[in-house]
């Protein structure tokens, strides 16, 4: 094989920097505080959602506590559990898990991956971070006013939402709607970054389908968090605007406390309607970045191209549009026209064919893949166990009939957890141990990641499939105890008590991953700049961290897809995209 | 829900049409080579700050779509009872179509490289907005003055609520208006300003055409369109 480059390479010449004025951070305070640079706002992201995410795992432990030893803990009565579940859910759903895949891992990875400089409003994407702290600190603030956080639930049903008796309901449930309308602003400042940034910002050569699946995933996602969180701001507002001024959007008349309401005529179907059409494509919004994270993730560690390209970024398009019409399959139960439910369960099947071919894909790419078990590549295969198996309820639960009597059991919790909590993070995790090195520069602690997603793993399924055992029993969700129900049999209480101790287990496992995190910081192994031999060009950064724009004076030239491991004949096991091709017609002349 | 599933497919035709144009079938582990030799790597030519308008107006527009949707859902519930609209909103509507004209007129300017009509045009457009706000304010004041409290009825919620996010939505434009101006003034290059004239311009026509849907809904004109409209779905 002669290694001639390709005529007309050298001729190339360096890419030009596009006339974006980038941002030179003057002082300690712009360049580590308000700084305009992608990747600082990437981390204050991610420790933002981290810390809040922190809160809401030890609301999980609280109630992990109450539901397993009934009675025992005189500090937790019915109220304070509402809350608990309330805040639990709405924090990781929103705060953490939406924040953290495209405020972090999107912040991060965009400009770098698509090979430019920096986002293309970089004020903007600070002023976007800054929003969202802002909300988390509304959000937080929750705990300390009189009466507490709200506790109608992370879906804030009207009319109880707003209603006496409900926790919260003095200031829990208005600074509830502020922080969620504020999130909605800070997001949509960052996601017009993410999706411009795509669109215009990609480095020469970088066609759409060279992009990694990663950047598809996180943009597909966000164009869809650009369109569905309206539905949560119009729902927020509304409520808010009844709670605070007595108007009735969604509240119909009613008698409060013995006392007939001020309110009448409003539709608290109205506002189910907007908020799962929010809350569907919100599914996916955690699960597309997901889904090309992990498809990343897999191809590099078992050195083999990810099998069917074009199939997996049809297949995100085909699911993100599909979300948008499948929202009233969680309001089977809420009394809407019964065969609306006909149609919606017909959209959540077919919506399991793209999510299906995904998951064959990514089998097929391990088949006889060089499967390396990193760290990233273990918690990638979590991944793909836990979503199969938290999807295949989901079909279940699709259907009327065996939703209706299923609904309100905690078959739904185990359902949902599998799918939406621990596949999700399973990814964030894995895509940490994956790009730490590129971050920080050190690799992560081998031993401690591996004892922490076994325990991770494990633990996870020990606490989620015997849930589904209890919900087919029959056992109720939100309750705060189940008192002396004859059906529930006391095999059900100690199944319970289980749950609640591996539950807790799980959670102080993590422990080891910060300590992990923050030890290797300082002790770590040096990672050098691409650790994983990986093609995608975040790692053929000059500097690793990067530097300030990235690129140092160049930028990088694309002249092929991001999959390029294993290819027959080339002198290493991958190929980064900015790599010149060989000279096949030279070397087809010097055969003849 | 069907005002916003039926602008979803439209965003969905657009979304199919562009991505229809970006090769999705090309066969990317086949194309190893130079740039040039596989089209579709460059990007848009616009201009970022136009493509990011772009998205921010189609995501503006899911938001008032989904106001619409909520409001034709709640209009139906037997509590509703029509306000009749102030006369007021017909002068408003007047002024917020030269506001619109005024930033036609500097937007042309300033194609022109007419650096006196384009200040002109911008001070109009700014200061006509200005008073269509007011105006607006002023309808609020006359209808609070003739009993037509925000929970007084569901329809006046709406009118609040639907005249209430326009109006914060203009005075975002307004900010942006401030800032092109205030450069224009300290004497920027007409060539750089040209882009923020146009964004502004194009913003300025979005908010009209969306006050004129509101408007047709507020007074009803459109009424007769929508029960069409739901026959024919139902």
């Amino acid at each position: 094989m002669v290694d001639i480059p390709y005529e007309g390479i050298e001729g190339i010449p360096p890419a030009e920097v596009p006339d974006v004025e980038l941002y030179h951070p003057r002082s300690w305070w712009t360049r580590y505080v308000f700084s305009q640079d992608a990747k600082v706002i990437a981390i204050q992201y991610s420790l933002t959602a981290t810390a809040i995410g922190l809160v809401a795992l030890v609301l999980s432990w609280l109630m992990r506590l109450q539901l397993g030893f009934p009675g025992t803990f005189s500090f937790i009565d019915a109220n304070q559990y509402l809350q608990f579940i309330t805040m639990h859910g709405m924090i990781m759903v929103i705060y953490l898990l939406t924040a953290l895949f495209l405020g972090g891992f999107g912040n991060y990875l965009i400009p770098l991956m698509v090979g430019a400089r920096d986002m293309v409003f970089p004020y903007v994407n600070m002023l976007s971070y800054w929003v969202y702290l802002l909300a988390v600190l509304v959000l937080a603030s929750t705990f300390f006013v009189p009466g507490g956080p709200t506790g109608a639930g992370w879906t804030l049903y009207p009319p109880q939402a707003i209603l006496s008796g409900t926790p919260g309901q003095d200031w829990g449930i208005i600074l509830m709607m502020s922080s969620l309308i504020l999130f909605i602003i800070g997001f949509t400042m960052g996601g017009l970054n993410y999706v411009v940034t795509v669109l215009q910002a990609r480095t020469r050569g970088m066609t759409l389908m060279r992009l990694p699946l990663t950047v598809w995933g996180i943009f597909t996602a966000t164009v869809m968090a650009l369109l569905a969180f309206p539905a949560l701001f119009v729902a927020s507002v509304m409520l808010l605007l009844d709670r605070l001024l007595g108007t009735s959007f969604f509240m119909p008349s009613l008698v409060e406390m013995g006392q007939l309401s001020k309110y009448g005529g409003g539709s608290p179907l109205l506002f189910q309607h907007l908020f799962w059409f929010f809350g569907h494509p919100e599914v996916y919004i955690v699960a597309l970045p997901a889904f090309g994270i992990v498809s990343d993730l897999i191809s590099t560690h078992a050195r083999k191209n990810i099998f069917g390209y074009r199939m997996m970024v049809w297949a995100i398009v085909a699911i993100g549009a599909l979300s948008f019409i499948v929202w009233a399959h969680h309001m089977y139960v809420s009394g809407m026209f019964p065969q609306f439910g006909y149609f919606f369960a017909t959209t959540t099947l077919i919506i399991a064919i793209p999510t299906a071919i995904k998951v064959y894909n990514w089998v097929l790419t391990l088949w006889r893949g060089d499967i390396h078990l990193t760290v990233p590549m273990l918690f990638a295969l979590g991944f793909i166990i836990t979503f199969v198996n938290g999807g295949l309820t989901g079909l279940f639960l699709g259907n009327v009939v065996v939703d209706v009597p299923l609904s309100d059991t905690m078959f739904v919790v185990a359902h949902f957890h599998m799918v939406m909590g621990v596949a999700p993070i399973m990814v964030v995790l894995g895509a940490i141990y994956h790009w730490y090195p590129k971050v920080t520069g050190r690799m992560l602690n081998e031993a401690m990641g591996k004892f922490h997603f076994w325990v991770t793993f494990l633990g996870a399924y020990l606490i989620f499939f015997p849930m589904h055992y209890l919900g087919l029993l029959g056992v109720p969700r939100r309750y705060f105890e189940l008192g002396d129900a004859t059906f529930i049999p006391s095999s059900a209480h100690s199944l319970n008590a289980f749950i609640s101790v591996v539950a807790l287990t799980v959670g102080f496992s993590q422990m080891v991953f910060l300590f992990n995190l923050a030890w290797s910081l300082f002790k770590g192994e040096a990672s050098g700049g691409n650790p994983w031999r990986a093609t995608t060009l975040e790692w053929q950064t000059p500097e690793t961290p990067p530097g300030h724009g990235n690129w140092g004076k160049d930028l990088p030239v694309v002249y092929r897809w991001a999959y390029d491991y294993s290819v027959p004949g080339a002198a290493e096991d991958f190929i980064p995209q900015n790599q010149p091709p060989r000279a096949r017609k030279l070397i087809q002349g010097a055969a003849s | 829900m069907s005002a916003i599933i039926l602008f979803l497919t439209v965003v969905a035709v657009i979304v199919g049409w562009w991505l229809s144009q970006q090769r999705l079938t090309a066969k990317p582990w086949l194309e190893e080579g130079p740039v040039g030799d596989f089209p579709g790597g460059d990007s848009m030519t616009w201009p970022a700050a136009k493509v990011g308008l772009g998205v921010f107006l189609a995501v503006a527009s899911v938001l008032f779509v989904l106001f619409i949707s909520a409001y034709s859902m709640r209009m139906s519930v037997v509590d509703w009872r029509p306000l009749p609209v102030p006369r007021l909103l017909w002068v408003n509507t007047g002024v917020l179509v030269l506001s619109s004209a005024a930033l036609q007129w500097s937007y042309v300017a300033a194609r022109r490289h007419d650096t006196e009509n384009v200040m002109i045009g911008l001070l109009a457009g700014g200061a006509s907005a200005v008073i269509f706000l007011a105006g607006q304010l002023l309808a609020w004041q006359r209808l609070g003055a003739a009993g037509y409290f925000v929970a007084s009825n569901p329809a006046n919620s709406f009118f609040y609520l639907l005249t209430a996010v326009h109006g914060l939505h203009l005075t975002g434009g307004l900010v942006a208006l401030g800032r092109t101006s205030a450069k224009m003034w300290r004497g920027a290059e007409i060539a750089e300003m040209r882009l923020s004239v146009e964004l502004c311009a194009i913003y300025w026509h979005f908010m009209l055409l969306v006050w004129l849907v509101l408007l047709g809904l507020l007074t009803g004109w459109t009424d007769d369109f929508v029960d069409i409209c739901r026959r024919l779905l139902s």
